[in-house]
């Protein structure tokens, strides 16, 4: 047993490699990318791991695997699922020989998503096992744990950590990495796999009945457990019950819920020796509804009566304000404090370089009064520079854009969309907007990687996962393919180039793709892609803030004259929108 | 029952917050002794406001609450006034005394305070300010500046020094081992002047 201070995310690829796991899929999304990444860059590592391009396609590959006795990983953040629910409902039905675990990363507060959607009503929405963790260690374990509950009741468990799990830090025993030997073998089954109504209301029969041995078996696990101390109780679930812990004084008592189903009979059976219970838990009151269906006459509070919240996420502070509000003393007072108020915020922003901010720049400049459905990465931050109208999920971009067209909004509509994105759910946008007649620009934002999750490769990017090198696909030919007839490549450096088609594809009629290729500035630098930097000469500079409002962190305002900073990395865009010349490049005057 | 001591490391996205946690995660284990910590990944890295959590001796969740830290460490003099009210009053803040202007300043014109009214905000606190870079330089490297402003800060953590030299030697890549040794060790001097 090894002892090291890791990331929830690393604790959680560890314990794949001691299952040991025969395979691993996911598509990156934040709080869930690292786990792949982890493993991919192992240099013992023994099983299959894979980027699939969106989150079905890793869950289809991750099921067949499973079903071909081999155990399974994959991984996605939470609104991926919604992605992947398809297979996920059925496969509950079909089953799984070999242990199949899905990691749904959750993300109260929304710290890096667009929704706080609850995966754990999901696992019941599918009547699977869900398992919760409430602190690192606790992964690790569960998913040691989750593809032996898997493989005994032959059905996906889901593994369902949050944002404070995958990007928390602590010390974390380890077991011995186990190096994956196995070999799948499809056995064939037309009665399990395949779904036709006469096989699909016998499974579904036969996942019901599995539900009541489900239940007891996990309030066996030490996931779910009781400490009767007094006559009030808080129960808590996932990473909430670590908070409840720190402040529970010791005449309450307390009951950590980290596997699902709970067993209804064992929850009534600790609910009703006491006076009143609290709840407490992040997002959906799921554990709150089980305990009001048993609680009988004891008062129960949480959400439902207005003393816990329904969004964002739970910390120690709040939940001893929780507790105070319905009469439960904790055994921390906090202070209440004020953060420093009027201060510049410091958002996240596009970097210096980016190749986002001159497409963007032009989009404007070209379609002065157009509309800009855009979509999920780095460049969703384009809000801050007036360019991003819409975004609502992956590949929504091209879908919002032709139905904006369909209204009969008469302005020109230009979507922007990233190039794993488009690869994710894209080209069925793409698709339907050519076959079914809307006027569009759609501006394919290639930078070569998934940028915004940390780089991961894409089928565009040139290679897997593992850094094998494949060849690359042609975003052209995918465009061309689904019918569009102008498609464009240009390089979004080249202001010049990139106007002229924008407005080439502005006056054309039906759906036009420009594809604005440039690998993303962080991976031009680590590759070594030195450009030489600009500077500004103040005795030219008028101080007309046109630089200024491009809004690249390289550039500075002092004293009603620009300069630039050292985070310049020479993309030579802010010289070609200077109107009086002012910026060269170091060195050059 | 709280039983840890709060470290929060807080600056901008790329400046090394989360070495610095690794660093201070490190040198518990050296020590054995258990530890919590929380972290800004994904989007908000990108030149964003970024705050590491570390518990010495913690055992329960990695999040620390407002007005209880022990000790705050800011790798930038704005963002360290940002996260100020974390600080118990009267507890350290090693502070960076350089300040990277938000990119939103310039763009939306707003106000930014200067390095004096830094300073007056601060004055509930136990108040340390170091040149990280300048002393970073002097080390071998600018990219070693977090490693001297925990080097500053280490006469309040409540680990061994020799630890903590230990951790860092165990995380920087091997050819900086030396750099940033050093950078620690000047960063500590510096710290003894406060």
């Amino acid at each position: 047993m090894e002892e090291r201070y890791l990331l929830g995310n690393e604790a959680i690829a560890h314990a794949c490699l001691e299952a040991p796991v025969g395979f691993v899929s996911g598509y990156p999304g934040t709080p869930s990318s690292e786990v792949i990444e982890i493993l991919a860059s192992r240099p013992d590592l023994s099983c299959s791991v894979e980027w699939s391009v969106n989150e079905k396609v890793a869950l289809e590959n991750a099921l067949a695997v499973a079903w071909c006795g081999v155990r399974a990983f994959c991984t996605m953040k939470h609104v991926g699922l919604n992605v992947a629910a398809d297979p996920l409902m059925t496969s509950a039905y079909t089953g799984v020989t070999g242990g199949l675990v899905l990691m749904v990363a959750d993300d109260p507060f929304a710290h890096s998503s667009q929704n706080e959607q609850d995966s754990r009503m999901y696992a019941k929405f599918a009547r699977i096992p869900c398992l919760d963790p409430s602190t690192i260690q606790e992964a690790h374990d569960m998913v040691r744990d989750a593809f032996a509950l898997s493989e005994e009741f032959g059905l996906p468990v889901m593994f369902r950590p949050t944002t404070r799990i995958c990007h928390s830090k602590g010390d974390v025993a380890l077991g011995p990495a186990i190096p994956f030997t196995g070999k799948g073998e499809f056995h064939r089954d037309p009665r399990q796999y395949v779904v036709i109504p006469a096989h699909t209301r016998v499974l579904h029969r036969k996942l019901n009945e599995k539900q009541p041995e489900i239940r007891k078996r996990l309030s066996q696990l030490s996931y779910n457990q009781y400490q009767v101390r007094g006559r009030k109780a808080v129960i808590a679930s996932g990473i909430a019950a670590s908070y409840v812990q720190e402040i529970l004084p010791p005449d309450i008592s307390f009951m950590k819920i980290g596997a699902y189903p709970v067993d209804e009979e064992w929850l009534a059976g600790f609910v009703r020796m006491h006076e009143s219970v609290l709840v407490i838990e992040e997002l959906f009151p799921m554990v709150e509804e089980a305990v009001r269906e048993v609680a009988g006459c004891v008062p129960v509070h949480g959400k439902k009566d207005g003393h816990a919240p329904y969004e964002g996420e739970l910390s120690p502070d709040v939940v001893a304000r929780i507790m105070t509000s319905c009469g439960f003393s904790p055994a921390v007072e906090y202070p209440a404090v004020q953060p420093v108020p009027d201060l510049p915020p410091r958002p996240p922003i596009l970097c210096a370089g980016c190749m986002h901010r001159p497409v963007f720049y032009a989009i404007r400049k070209v379609f002065r009064d157009g509309i800009y459905p855009s979509d999920i990465g780095c460049y969703t931050l384009g809000v801050q520079l007036g360019a991003v109208d819409t975004t609502i999920c992956m590949g929504a971009s091209i879908t919002v854009g032709s139905g904006i067209f369909h209204s009969g909004e008469e302005r020109d509509v230009v979507a922007t969309i990233g190039d794993s994105t488009f690869l994710h759910t894209g080209i069925q946008g793409l698709m339907n907007a050519v076959y079914n007649g809307a006027e569009m620009t759609v501006v394919i934002l290639d930078n070569r990687t998934t940028a915004m999750t940390g780089h991961q490769p894409n089928p565009n990017t040139g290679y897997t996962a593992c850094g094998t090198a494949v060849p690359p696909l042609s975003l052209e030919a995918i465009c061309r393919a689904c019918g569009v007839i102008y498609v464009e490549t240009v390089d979004p450096y080249d202001l010049v180039s990139l106007t002229a088609a924008l407005r080439s594809a502005k006056e054309r009629p039906g759906v036009k793709v420009v594809i604005a290729k440039q690998p993303c500035v962080i991976t031009a630098r680590r590759a070594g892609v030195k450009r030489g930097r600009f500077t500004v000469d103040s005795d030219t500079c008028t101080g007309c803030g046109v630089c200024v409002k491009f809004g690249c962190p390289a550039i500075e305002q002092h004293e009603e004259k620009a300069f630039i900073n050292d985070l310049c990395s020479g993309c030579a865009v802010c010289m070609q929108i200077c109107p009086s010349g002012a910026i060269g490049k170091e060195g050059a005057r | 029952m709280k039983g840890s001591y709060d470290i929060l490391v807080v600056g901008i996205g790329g400046q090394g917050t989360i070495l610095a946690s690794n660093i201070l995660g490190g040198a518990c284990l050296i020590e054995g002794r258990t530890v919590r910590g929380a972290e800004t990944h994904g989007m908000a890295q990108r030149g964003g406001s970024v705050e590491s959590h570390i518990r010495i001796d913690g055992k329960f969740g990695p999040l620390i609450a407002p007005g209880t830290a022990d000790l705050l460490i800011g790798f930038d003099m704005l963002e360290g006034l940002r996260y100020s009210h974390f600080l118990k009053p009267g507890r350290r803040i090693v502070l960076n005394c350089r300040m990277v202007i938000p990119t939103s300043v310039f763009v939306q014109g707003l106000a930014v305070p200067s390095q004096d009214e830094v300073i007056r905000a601060l004055s509930r606190f136990d108040l340390c300010m170091i040149d990280g870079e300048e002393i970073a330089r002097k080390a071998g490297s600018v990219l070693a500046a977090n490693v001297v402003m925990l080097g500053a800060a280490s006469h309040h953590i409540p680990l061994a020094p020799g630890s903590l030299v230990s951790a860092v030697q165990n995380l920087v890549p091997p050819k900086t081992v030396e750099i940033n040794t050093r950078a620690f060790e000047m960063g500590r001097e510096a710290g003894m002047r406060c």
